[in-house]
Formats: C-alpha cells, sequence, structure tokens
C-alpha cells in the first residue's frame, strides 16, 4: 500500500469521526440541558411548571404560563400574519409573474434573511410600536404603549417572510407541469388549477413550510424581546404586552446565579424551547423529504 | 359558475397577490429607510474611529470601534473555526459517503434540526460548558458559541453546492486512479466561489447575532488583545445602548445600527456577485 | 477466440436497491481491439461497464458477486486496491468533464498524482497526449487557459488525452459520443480505431451503425443477460440468437 492510500484512509477514518459527532451533537445539547435543568423537576411537577403563572424566582415559584402563553399568542400571530401572504406571493411569483419580476423580488427577500434581528428589532421600536400605539390600539381599546404581542407577531411575520417564500415557492415548483395543463385542457382557469390542484397537491409541503416557520418564530429572541413589553402575565388580546419564553431567558441569564433554581428554571426554559423545535424541524423535514423523493424519483 | 364570475375570482386574487408581493418586497425598504433616517444624523466619524472615552455611556465623546472591531473579529473567528470542521464534514457526507447511506440520511435530519435550533439555545448551552470549563465570557467563549450556530449554516450550505456537482466529474477523478481525497480536493476546486457564498452567509449570520454572545462574550470598551478577553459586539451595542434613557446614547445606537446594516448590506451583495459570477470551469 | 483475453468475467451478478440488474455474466474480452455493448435502454450495457473499474462502489444498496480479472488480477478479490485497478482503465463518459484547472493542468493531473513532478517530464507527456488525441494543434497555444473555454468536442479529447496520460490499458466509454457533433463524433471514432493498436477498448453505444464502424466484437445485452457475443460481422449480419435478429433489425429497442 503506497502512502496516497494510508492517507487516503486515515483522512477518512477523521472525517468519520468528525461526523459522527456532530451528529451526535444533537442529543449532546438536549441532554446537557436536562441535565442543567433537572434540579427543577425535584421539587416541582411539570404539570405545576406549565400550569401555575407566578414567577418569584426568588421564593422558588417558577410558574411557566405566562411564558409559554407570551410565546403561543406571538408566534401564532407571526404566522397567521406572515402565512396567507406568503403564500399569496409565492403563487404569483411561480405561477403568474415573469422570470425578469422574479429575478428581482427574490434577491430582495433573500436580504431581508440577512437582516440581523437587532435591526428587526429596532425597526419595529420605530416602525411598528408607534402604528400600534397611535393608530391601531386605539380604535379598539383606551391606551396601549405599543409593546405588546401584536408587536412582536408582526416583526417576527416580516423575519418568517424569506424562509416561508423560498421554501414555499420550491414547493409549488415541485407540482408537474403535466398535472396543471391536464386541468387547465379540462377548461379550467388559471386560478381554478391552483386553487384545486396545484394547492392541494402542494398542501403537505405548505404544512411542512408553515411548521419551519412556526418554530423559527419561537426561538426568535431579541426582535421580539425588544418589542414585546415583556410583562410577565399571560396575554388575554393583541394589544396586551407578553414574555416570551426566549425573552425569558435572556433577559435574566446573567443574574441569576445567585438565586437557587434560579438557573435550572432557565436552562428549562432553553431545553422546552429546544425540544418543541427538535419536533417540529423533524415532522417538517420528514414532510419535505418526503415530498422530494416522490417527484424526484 | 359563470365564466365571468370566474374570470372576476381569478382577478381579485391576482390583485391580492401583487399586493402580498408589494407588501413583502416593500418591508425590506420600509426596515432600511428607518435605520437610515434614524441613524444617519447620528453617524459621524467618532462612531466608527474611536473607542468609548470616559463618560461615554452618559454621552460624552468616543464611538464603537470596539464593537465593529469585536464583531469582526468574533464572526471572523467563528467563520474560520466553522469551515475548519463543516468543510470535512460536508465532504465526507457528500463525497465519500455512497448516496442514501444510513449516515449520510441521519446527517442530513440531524443538520436540519441543529439548523433550526435558536441561538439563544446555543448561546445558553456554550455558557453552560464554559461554566463547567472555567471560562469566563470572553471572546473565545463567544467564537465558540458562535460557532456552533454556523456550523449547521455552513454544512447545509456545503452540501447544496456539492450537490450541483455532477458525479461524473468525481468519477473523472477516481478514474485516473485518484483516491477519495484527491477526488474531493477537485470538487472542493470545482465548488470554490460556492464556498466563498457560503463564507459570507456565515459571517453574515455570526456577525448580527444577539443571543448566542449575550452571555457568552461579555462585553468591554477597549478592543481585545486577546482571545481571552472580554469583547464588545456591535448588535450587543445597539442593544445596550438602545436601553439608556440619555438621547444621545439612543442616538449612538441608531448610527451603530446603520453601521451594521452596512457592514450586511455589503456582504449580501459581495456574495450576490459572487453567485452571478460566471465560475471560469463551468462545466 | 483466437485473441488472448484482457478482461475475464465470471458468473458475474449485481443486483441494485434489490433488482436483479446483471444475470450471470461470463464474458471475455480480447484485448487490444474494440469491444461495443449494444442493447436496449435500461438493460444492464452501463452498470456492465461500471463493474469493470468499480466505480459501482460508489453507488448504495449495490452487491456485486462473481469475478472480474483484468489480466491475472481479480479486481473484486477482497483486497484488490481500487486506486490501483482503476489507473489501468481511462473512462470517457457520456459528455465532458474536464477538471476544473487549465488543459495542462488536465493531462497532468494523472501523471502529477501518480508521482511525477518534474516539470520536463509532464511537457513530454502532455505533448505527447495532446498530440495522440488530434489536439496539439488547436490548444499548443493556450495550453494554460482553463479546459471550461474548450468547444465541447475539444473538451472530449482532452478528457481521452487526460485517461490516456496514466498510461491504462484499457479504455472504457460510456456512450462518449452522445453529446457531440457528427464531426467530433467522427473525430473521437477515428481515435478509438487508431488506439486500439495500444488499447483494450470497451465501449457501450446504443447506436447500431456506430458499432458497426468501429468494433471488432460485439456484446449484445438484454434485460440484465448477455444474448450474443461475438464479431461485429456475425452478430449483426448473421445473429444466432432470435433478440439479437429482432435487435438488430430494430424491432425491439
Amino acid at each position: 500500500m503506497n502512502i496516497r492510500i494510508i492517507k487516503d484512509k486515515i483522512i477518512a477514518n477523521a472525517m468519520l469521526i468528525l461526523s459522527v459527532a456532530s451528529v451526535s451533537f444533537v442529543f449532546l445539547i438536549g441532554i446537557g440541558l436536562y441535565w442543567r435543568a433537572a434540579p427543577l423537576f425535584e421539587g416541582h411537577t411539570l404539570f405545576s411548571l406549565f400550569s401555575t403563572s407566578e414567577w418569584a424566582p426568588s421564593k422558588g415559584k417558577f410558574g411557566f404560563y405566562p411564558f409559554i402563553m407570551g410565546t403561543l399568542w406571538v408566534t401564532l400571530i407571526a404566522i397567521a400574519v406572515a402565512l396567507p401572504l406568503c403564500l399569496l406571493m409565492a403563487i404569483y411569483l411561480t405561477e403568474y409573474a415573469k422570470p425578469g419580476i422574479r429575478k428581482v423580488i427574490l434577491p430582495l427577500v433573500n436580504i431581508l434573511a440577512g437582516i440581523p434581528p437587532v435591526i428587526y428589532g429596532v425597526w419595529g421600536i420605530f416602525f411598528v410600536v408607534p402604528i400600534v400605539r397611535e393608530y391601531l390600539a386605539p380604535q379598539f381599546i383606551e391606551y396601549s404603549s405599543g409593546y405588546t404581542v401584536l408587536t412582536g407577531g408582526v416583526v417576527l411575520a416580516v423575519m418568517t417572510f424569506p424562509i416561508l417564500v423560498s421554501i414555499v415557492s420550491e414547493v409549488l415548483r415541485t407540482i408537474p407541469k403535466e398535472l396543471k395543463d391536464a386541468s387547465l385542457s379540462l377548461g379550467a382557469t388559471k386560478w381554478e388549477t391552483i386553487k384545486k390542484v396545484v394547492l392541494k397537491r402542494a398542501f403537505p409541503g405548505i404544512m411542512a413550510a408553515a411548521v419551519l416557520a412556526v418554530s423559527r418564530a419561537f426561538g426568535e429572541t431579541i426582535a421580539v424581546l425588544m418589542v414585546c413589553g415583556n410583562v410577565p402575565v399571560a396575554p388575554t388580546s393583541v394589544f396586551d404586552a407578553g414574555y416570551p419564553l426566549p425573552a425569558l431567558i435572556a433577559n435574566n441569564f446573567g443574574e441569576m446565579m445567585s438565586i437557587p433554581l434560579y438557573d435550572s428554571a432557565l436552562m428549562f426554559a432553553a431545553l422546552l424551547l429546544f425540544f418543541i423545535i427538535f419536533l417540529f424541524n423533524l415532522v417538517s423535514r420528514i414532510i419535505l423529504n418526503r415530498i422530494e423523493y416522490k417527484f424526484i424519483s | 359558475m359563470g365564466i365571468k364570475k370566474r374570470k372576476t375570482e381569478e382577478a381579485i386574487f391576482k390583485t391580492l397577490m401583487v399586493l402580498a408581493c408589494i407588501l413583502v418586497s416593500s418591508s425590506l425598504f420600509l426596515i432600511i429607510g428607518t435605520i437610515v433616517a434614524k441613524g444617519l444624523p447620528y453617524l459621524n466619524w467618532d462612531m466608527v474611529s474611536k473607542v468609548p472615552q470616559g463618560g461615554f455611556y452618559l454621552g460624552k465623546e468616543g464611538g464603537v470601534l470596539n464593537a465593529i472591531i469585536g464583531s469582526l473579529y468574533l464572526a471572523g473567528g467563528a467563520t474560520v473555526l466553522g469551515l475548519l470542521i463543516s468543510i470535512p464534514i460536508s465532504v465526507y457526507l457528500n463525497i465519500y459517503l455512497k448516496k442514501g447511506s444510513l449516515l449520510s440520511k441521519s446527517a442530513k435530519l440531524a443538520y436540519d434540526v441543529l439548523f433550526g435550533i435558536p441561538s439563544i439555545v446555543y448561546g445558553a448551552f456554550a455558557f453552560s460548558i464554559m461554566v463547567w470549563l472555567g471560562v469566563r465570557a470572553s471572546l473565545l467563549g463567544g467564537i465558540i458559541a458562535v460557532t456552533l450556530l454556523i456550523i449547521p449554516i455552513l454544512v447545509r450550505t456545503l452540501d447544496e453546492v456539492i450537490a450541483t456537482v455532477p458525479k461524473e466529474l468525481k468519477h473523472a477523478a477516481l478514474s485516473l486512479g485518484a483516491t477519495r481525497w484527491e477526488a474531493a480536493k477537485v470538487v472542493l476546486k470545482q465548488i470554490r466561489p460556492g464556498i466563498y457564498t457560503a463564507i459570507l452567509l456565515a459571517f453574515g449570520r455570526g456577525i448580527g447575532d444577539v443571543a448566542a454572545v449575550l452571555f457568552t462574550a461579555g462585553f468591554s470598551d477597549n478592543i481585545p488583545k486577546y482571545i481571552d478577553e472580554p469583547a464588545a459586539t456591535l448588535p450587543l451595542a445597539i442593544f445596550f445602548q438602545l436601553g439608556s434613557p440619555i438621547p444621545e446614547v439612543q442616538g449612538r445606537a441608531y448610527a451603530s445600527a446603520l453601521i451594521l446594516t452596512i457592514i450586511i448590506l455589503v456582504i449580501v451583495f459581495l456574495s450576490h456577485v459572487l453567485a452571478t459570477k460566471q465560475n471560469k470551469h463551468k462545466i | 477466440m483466437t485473441q488472448h483475453p484482457l478482461i475475464s468475467v465470471k458468473d458475474l451478478n449485481v443486483h441494485i436497491d434489490g433488482h436483479h440488474i446483471l444475470k450471470n455474466i461470463n464474458i471475455s474480452i480480447p484485448d487490444k481491439s474494440v469491444t461495443s455493448i449494444i442493447g436496449p435502454s435500461g438493460c444492464g450495457k452501463t452498470t456492465l461497464l461500471k463493474t469493470f473499474n468499480r466505480l459501482l462502489d460508489d453507488t448504495a444498496n449495490v452487491t456485486v458477486s462473481g469475478s472480474v480479472l483484468v489480466g491475472d488480477e481479480d479486481i473484486y478479490a477482497p483486497h484488490a486496491e481500487v486506486t490501483h485497478i482503476r489507473k489501468k482503465m481511462g473512462l470517457l463518459s457520456q459528455r465532458p468533464y474536464p477538471l476544473p484547472m487549465s488543459i495542462y493542468d488536465n493531462v497532468a493531473y494523472g501523471p502529477r498524482i501518480h508521482g511525477i513532478r518534474k516539470k520536463s517530464e509532464l511537457d513530454v507527456i502532455v505533448e505527447k497526449q495532446l498530440k495522440d488525441t488530434s489536439l496539439w494543434n488547436e490548444v499548443k497555444d493556450r495550453l494554460h487557459t482553463p479546459a471550461a473555454k474548450l468547444s465541447i468536442g475539444q473538451q472530449q479529447r482532452l478528457c481521452l488525452a487526460r485517461g490516456l496520460a496514466v498510461k491504462p490499458e484499457i479504455i472504457l466509454g460510456d456512450e462518449s459520443t452522445s453529446a457531440l457533433d457528427p464531426i467530433s463524433t467522427h473525430k473521437i471514432e477515428d481515435l478509438f480505431v487508431r488506439l486500439k493498436e495500444q488499447y483494450t477498448i470497451v465501449l457501450v453505444t446504443h447506436i447500431l451503425r456506430q458499432a458497426r464502424r468501429i468494433s471488432d466484437y460485439i456484446i449484445f445485452v438484454y434485460m440484465g443477460e448477455i444474448i450474443e457475443f461475438g464479431p461485429t460481422e456475425e452478430v449483426l449480419l448473421y445473429p444466432k440468437e432470435e433478440l439479437t435478429k429482432q435487435y438488430v433489425k430494430g424491432f425491439i429497442s
């Protein structure tokens, strides 16, 4: 055996170890977070952590209910705003738009993906917050600071535009042209074809994209923290402030060292995020991969 | 249903689609417009050329050079470290392994999950490791957290780029008696522009992230000289200054946001140029 | 067979994803001649060709049983060194895939990885191979420009030169002219005929007229089995098997 072949074998083994290690990193994170969060479970049941509302670390009370609700409100508002817009946009870009328009718009959406969260936050404070405070909220309630779950949801919606538009467009593009032609040649209009054939066929893919976007919104920290108000009370309307889980971690991480279990509680929040996102990603990726294989083979 | 009504429905939805397009694309200009309008009045030479002087956080003299340099160090260090780890992984998964093998399939899935994990979780995880190892918040800590964050980005982008190389190119090298490693080098050469794009993407993500560096990098008014010193980052400087009640300090937050946006736009522009530039070895 | 065989295949079976792609292949391919593998698309021609240089190893879920002897060496023996085996065979694929480097470096790539470093030596090899593939006069003034700048026909000849530079014994062609225009096709075919004095050439082709023009022997493969093997004239003009007759007449394709 000559030196080149020995070199190739050594490199192969080194890379194999690196690859396996990086794959098992997913589990390492999960186990690491669990290990740090574990002390919390000694005095608290999972049910009590999820269902109680009192957050008083110095008294040993850790109710996650307000934070979970804050996260849910913000995320659901975000997806409710973003999904219809992005769906319409993706349909337009793949089915109606001329290639020239697509070439201009898609890079713009991609730039949006590159903008850092903190910039979204600054924009939220100076653009979305005033609109909510001055124009939207007064229509419904007497006073709002503008720092609400609605504001957070809108900022998050804009942040999820790129991922939604790109994945939904991709899913729509996998629909075979023959299928559309078959519908069109039966006398359906283009819109009817889209509505009854394309969207029906693309439904699992669109759902997968939505789940991915939700998981992205779920974990977003800084931008939401900056515009959400951060009041640890479960919101009851879109004009209430909210306090999502990632913001809880970010705001308190530095200060928790002296209070017992505080650290574990925040790690529990991180574990919760990790677990939900792990699940969401897994499900949506499995759906997306299945679509890919179906159309490729 | 009459044809007229069907056509009207189509027209309505088409209008909605155009509106959605306008709304979504205009959000970019709204964001950049807001940042420019807010930040430009406060942007001056001191901002990008000086570190904070005495009383900076009360509105006195100085700039955010410490944060700019800190961010560049941090994102640069993490990108280099990330590449050293992710290139071998992508090469192994895509070039060494057979297509459709169990490891390559599970790795794809694992990287999709890692890609989706929010930066705050990476930050918290890296912080726990640092506490465990006794490393204090420093440039090194920040680099580790950001590296964790960008490895999945790099691996996934490289995956996509390598997938565009026809397998016959690899076969051509192999049938000349090249080893797999030598064939991999040929493929890497073929995708060089794609590697640059991946680097820019990872660097951009690294320079803009707050949540991962919040507890890991610390903050300092000085430009770090060693890797174990705390380092300021631009996004964190924005975040902290924004919380100040003093108008001058807030103004600097806007100016810092503008600086960060400009850096990001330059990165996006560069990668766009790279992506559209003709590869001179195009097959 | 009067000529001494260079490649001998014994009881070769190939399964891919559970499908039986090649069934009980037994064949001896004569040395220093052109042998064409013909047959309808999807019949296993290309798979058969890829078993010769073990490029099949690169696909998942493939099982190969039996043996392929090249000279006296069984390339599927447990300790066979695949890199060494591949060096013995130049591959010319369906369309040219120049390596991402200059014309000169493409030809010099093989010799370089096999240890030739001296520029004067490499210069000689590059010039010889480019002359052998009738490319020298067309490219001698731009040896250091990217190979991708050449026309597709020139690229294919460059790939042939690149393969010859590692001194193979065998040239494998996988429908090597299917992406080329008639003039470039003609040049490649001429080269094959000229090169068979020094090399054993095995081609996969779906063009019967091409097989007739350049090959000495023909293997007809159908549904993963070898139906007929013999000198070109015999197989094409006086086929023994009914299936071959139907294929040659164009009833099955």
